[in-house]
């Protein structure tokens, strides 16, 4: 365990991607099966274990600390294995560290009532970073900036002449500890499975637009279509050796996202694999981003959220067309297959997002400005912008140079007081990341603040220094973790806020929410009573509903 | 008689009504004493100023010899009257000079610790329990996850490091005063015996160090046109200092701190730090505690950092505790915002 908890230590620092994959091939090198088998599974995410959750942890901890303690400590860094790991007490050591195979199989196979006993043994003889290594197996997210097609690409670099997509196409017929998988690599055994029939393909990836440098483009050679807000997916299925139809979603990452989305899977009967957007679609209208995450908030998987929240995929690519790879053709050749395809298959779960027709960049930026007015329809809400891609392009892995673009739309702002704060998880733990902010309006009472969103973004690393520092000089009241402070007219601090959609919502004191909200600058110069009025905002709800 | 009476938090700092006197007043005062000499606890611009020999040398060498009008150096453990209360200076472990201020009046005791640390530190005189009823203590690493590791076992880890990558220029951010020289120290303990490189924002302070009796060994200003000559070398530098133009120009750099916050990941990953090294120059938990517990004080009042967990403890200890929220101090060292740049202080004297 201690060489795995040294691995992912120096992962979480090492911000070099060819650093990590380096550390990685080192440690699957130096590191006997099966024990780097069940590293390789922690790493890529296939572990889950059914009695070792986070409340089996909370319930240790609290057993040995002051609760009360335990709640700053754990609102201070943001992370519940690092939090214990740091606070469990004692300097007991067992004789031995436990072998990570150990404690895998012990967390799979352990009965419920004995695991307490057997986890605390465990994190009494580690040490603090073998104690977070371990926390972070069970809580399920490693978070050290590896990602499965990361560590495949590592593995592969163990073989001679083996590529990360090889590796890919192998890996669904594999289980931990993934012995077949290293001999072959390493050249001591033969390719463990029949090739997979619904793999993973990585995407292509587009560049921002950004105004000043497209105008020298030639129209003539690019299209454009809708850039749809959901969730980019891959749709992957085809027939194995075995006859037996498999298919699978993948998210953009790489990940197997099939079982959030079994409705989908289900209706995956093609072979081929296509590239598009996953949206929920009502009645033939698309959803906005805000339904879809209604979806993807639900923890489990019901008939009447399957019912309520129906997944579709709005295809923008095909990769692939039964066996053919149409990968190296242009752009324009594989829409024509595409179009086919779609049209074949006739599925009533998978269509075909539409072109965009122009005839030179001002045209294309009035469709931008306007979709509704422009093919999208009743959709529109659903449009984040465009994309603009070259008809010559082949389907290249990665973010190539000068070939697809998007071209979002430009964000809403709002100036906007800070009104409350409370400290962030994950990269901004410890600070205080997470504003409430408001904007002025008069009831019976005269003037005041309504609060219309948070915030926890958009600023640099110095930036969040000095909100972090405003926010502890300013603070007014505390309730638990969240600090309130000073936003009277004459004092409090004004921050622009940039947003991507604004909608009437009856969960929101103020009777609006935003989409995305961000810190788009600190206005350290502009006096509280200047911000934004809430009639502004709802004046933009209505422009837009007139507009839709 | 109530501790208030004896001393009280005003906006300018902690006020001690019988001495007329501020301890590290956030604004200029007619009377000030000292606790030591990071910039958040000693700033120009005072009338008179009671302090160790070695913090009013520090501020010389960091505000210019006029920083104040009247000096009064106080040596550890010597009494000494102010209006009508005793006070004495005890060292607090935290940098060289560092001091907690005692104040007697009327039978009754108070101490203001300013910064502080127990574990062993060999540029700085070690910390003292000074038994008192009334403990003014801070609270920079006042929470259960603070619990610092010995310092010889980080430095371990950064001269690994270098030995692993001679072919790289190992920078380490730590502030100007006291962490630096404390690291500088604690290379040449452990063999270290090649010259030690540093950044021009700290050779006025490592000097005054030097000047004080701390052997530090070799140390050397890096100048510009030598960056790109020192693979292997051991650089401390400004944290600031690590994420600015200044430091790319090295053999590919390696991004090191040294710093209490460290022990919690994000912070690390929030400076950009590669090889981070927990060494602290404040009490960790353990020690806050055992402090508290050591000066058998029946009164706590916690002055800056994490107050709310310390002050929860206290209570759980029957033992009665305010955090005072004073505004000012933790701008310096490990204070609250790990990412805040030094001061820049002119070297001629007080700006205005």
């Amino acid at each position: 365990m201690n060489r795995f908890a040294f691995l992912l230590d120096r992962l979480s620092y090492e911000p070099r991607r060819n650093a990590k994959i380096r550390l990685m091939a080192e440690y699957f090198r130096e590191t006997p099966d099966p024990e780097r088998g069940f590293a390789l599974a922690a790493l890529t995410g296939a572990l889950s274990f059914r009695h070792a959750k986070a409340g089996l942890i909370r319930g240790l901890i609290m057993e040995r600390v002051d609760p009360q303690l335990f709640a700053m400590s754990y609102d201070y860094v943001g992370d519940l294995a690092e939090t214990v790991a740091l606070m469990w007490p004692g300097e007991t050591r067992a004789n031995r560290t436990p072998p990570l195979s150990e404690i895998v199989e012990g967390l799979a196979t352990t009965a419920k009532l004995d695991l307490p006993k057997r986890l605390a043994g465990w994190l009494d003889a580690l040490d603090e970073t073998g104690r977070w290594a371990l926390l972070k197996l069970i809580t399920g997210s490693l978070r050290v900036g590896a990602t499965a097609r990361l560590t495949k690409t590592a593995v592969a670099t163990l073989g001679d002449g083996i590529k990360p997509d090889d590796v890919e196409l192998v890996w669904p017929g594999l289980e931990p500890p993934y012995e077949d998988l290293f001999a072959w690599v390493e050249g001591r055994g033969d390719k463990p499975f029949a090739e997979d029939p619904a793999p993973f393909r990585p995407p292509m990836l587009a560049h921002p637009l950004e105004d000043s440098n497209f105008r020298a483009f030639d129209p003539a050679e690019f299209v454009a279509e809708w850039k749809w807000d959901g969730i980019r997916v891959q749709a992957s299925a085809g027939t194995g050796t075995d006859g037996k139809h498999v298919a699978r979603l993948w998210s953009r990452s790489g990940e197997n996202v099939s079982g959030a989305f079994p409705d989908l899977v289900e209706a995956l009967t093609f072979d081929g694999a296509i590239d598009g957007e996953l949206l929920i679609l009502r009645e033939g209208r698309v959803q906005t981003f805000n339904v879809l995450q209604q979806r993807l908030n639900r923890k489990s998987v019901t008939p009447k959220l399957l019912a309520e929240f129906p997944a579709h995929i709005r295809a923008y690519d095909l990769l692939f067309d039964g066996g053919e790879d149409l990968r190296e053709q242009p752009f324009e050749e594989r829409r024509k297959r595409l179009e086919a395809f779609i049209a074949r298959e006739d599925n009533p779960r998978v269509d075909l997002s539409p072109l965009v027709g122009f005839e030179d960049w001002d045209g294309l930026a009035t469709a931008r400005a306007d979709p509704a007015s422009a093919g999208a329809g009743e959709d529109a809400a659903a449009v984040e912008g465009l994309m603009v891609k070259r008809r010559d392009s082949a389907y290249v892995v990665g973010r190539p140079k000068g070939l697809w673009f998007k071209w979002k739309h430009d964000p809403m702002t709002v100036d906007a007081v800070m009104m409350y704060a409370q400290r962030g998880h994950g990269r901004r733990s410890s600070f205080y990341s997470d504003y409430t902010f408001g904007v002025w309006t008069a009831d019976a009472d005269g003037e005041r603040l309504v609060p219309v969103g948070k915030a926890y973004f958009g600023f640099t690393d110095e930036e969040l220094a000095e909100l972090d520092r405003f926010v502890r000089k300013n603070t007014t009241n505390r309730f638990g973790p969240v600090r309130e402070v000073t936003h009277t007219a004459e004092q409090g601090l004004v921050l622009e806020i940039a947003f991507e959609g604004i909608a009437r919502s009856a969960r929101h004191k103020s009777g609006v929410a935003m989409r995305f909200p961000r810190v788009a600058r600190i206005r350290w110069d502009k006096p509280t009573a200047e911000a934004d009025r809430l009639e502004s905002l709802e004046a933009l709800i209505a422009q837009k509903e007139a507009a839709g | 008689m109530r501790p208030e009476d004896l001393l009280l938090p005003t906006p300018k700092g902690l006020y001690c009504p019988p001495a007329d006197a501020y301890i590290d007043p956030m604004r200029p005062v007619e009377r000030a004493l000292v606790t030591h000499g990071h910039a958040d606890h000693a700033r120009p611009g005072n009338d008179a100023v009671m302090a160790t020999p070695e913090t009013l040398a520090i501020m010389a060498a960091r505000y210019g010899e006029d920083f104040c009008r009247s000096r009064q150096p106080a040596a550890y453990g010597a009494r000494a009257k102010v209006g009508d209360v005793t006070v004495s200076f005890h060292p607090a472990g935290h940098v060289l000079g560092s001091a907690q201020i005692r104040l007697e009046w009327k039978g009754f005791r108070a101490v203001v610790s300013g910064d502080y640390k127990r574990a062993p530190d060999p540029t700085a005189e070690g910390f003292e329990v000074v038994p008192c009823d009334l403990f003014v203590t801070e609270a920079t690493f006042g929470l259960p996850v603070f619990r610092h590791p010995p310092p010889e076992r980080e430095v371990a880890k950064l001269i690994d490091s270098v030995e692993l990558f001679p072919e790289r220029a190992h920078l380490v951010g730590a502030y100007s005063l006291g962490k630096a020289q404390r690291l500088m120290k604690l290379l040449r303990e452990a063999g270290w015996d090649k010259p030690i490189h540093m950044h021009g924002a700290m050779v006025r302070v490592t000097e005054t160090y030097a000047a004080l009796g701390v052997d530090l060994g070799e140390t050397i200003r890096v100048m510009a046109e030598d960056r790109k000559g020192l693979a292997g070398a051991i650089v401390i530098c400004p944290p600031s200092a690590l994420r600015e133009l200044w430091a790319r120009k090295f053999p590919d750099p390696v991004a090191v701190a040294a710093s209490g916050w460290l022990r919690v990941r994000a912070r690390a990953k929030q400076g950009g730090v590669e090889l981070p090294l927990v060494v602290s120059d404040h009490a960790d938990w353990d020690e806050l505690r055992q402090t508290i517990r050591d000066t058998g004080a029946e009164e706590i009042w916690v002055t800056h950092g994490e107050e709310d967990a310390l002050v929860h403890w206290c209570g759980t200890e029957g033992l009665l505790a305010r955090p005072l929220r004073l505004v000012g101090y933790g701008d310096e060292g490990e204070g609250e915002t790990q990412a805040e740049e030094e001061p820049v202080v002119p070297a001629e004297g007080p700006s205005s």
